[in-house]
């Protein structure tokens, strides 16, 4: 079971160009990194899929495997691990993530990220296949 | 020792040379910001540079340690932020 639903995250991964994992959604974020980790991606205004990890520990802990990384929110960018949420805010800050998922960045004034969050498609739920 | 100094050591012995300005970012001795200055960083992504550090505290991160904030440097900066 644990592998089938490893199976399912890593195709989440390879299938969504930008995913970010996170506690909650981008509408209510239940940490304050995954928070700002989805008011980063909101305010780059690209399309991204969005997995909460809470309803389930085991979301976490095959995310946790196929990573490698320990904490939450995890972002991922055609298919590969970019970071938590402190290498989202380097990055968002320098620029290098704009460029990365070929957004503009946006002007110094238009932040913080949080300003301005347009609406995203609704999080992926993970069916629960487990029981 | 508090866990402030903890962390420090910890990261200051795990990687030889380096220099790890840690705070108690909240005051509730759970929340912490590691900012780490350390030559082992050059020529490494950023992911690697932060698992260096996460692995000094594998299976204590969320857990005995709730959240470690990372920031991670080379002595000289302006090569770490790198043109491109």
């Amino acid at each position: 079971m644990e592998t089938e639903l490893r199976e399912h995250l890593q195709k989440l991964i390879n299938e969504n160009e930008i995913i970010l994992f996170m506690k909650g959604n981008p509408d209510a974020p239940a940490c304050g990194f995954s928070a700002r980790a989805s008011s980063i991606l909101n305010a780059l205004d690209k399309p991204y899929a969005a997995v909460d990890i809470l309803p389930d520990p085991r979301i976490r802990e095959q995310l946790t495997a196929i990573s490698e990384w320990p904490t939450i929110p995890q972002l991922f960018v055609k298919g590969e691990l970019v970071g938590g949420s402190d290498i989202m805010v380097e990055m968002y800050d320098s620029g290098e993530l704009a460029e990365l998922i070929g957004a503009e960045q946006p002007r110094p004034e238009d932040t913080p990220p949080a300003a301005h969050a347009e609406p995203q498609p609704p999080a992926i739920q993970l069916e629960n296949r487990l029981d | 020792m508090s866990k402030v100094e903890e962390i420090k050591q910890r990261i200051e012995q795990s990687l030889p040379g380096s220099v790890a300005e840690v705070e108690d970012t909240v005051g509730d001795d759970n929340h912490f910001r590691a900012v780490v200055t350390a030559a082992q960083f050059a020529g490494r992504t950023r992911i690697e540079q932060h698992r260096m550090i996460n692995e000094i505290f594998a299976g204590e991160l969320g857990g005995r340690i709730h959240a470690l904030s990372i920031k991670t440097q080379t002595p000289d900066a302006t090569v770490a932020e790198g043109a491109g």
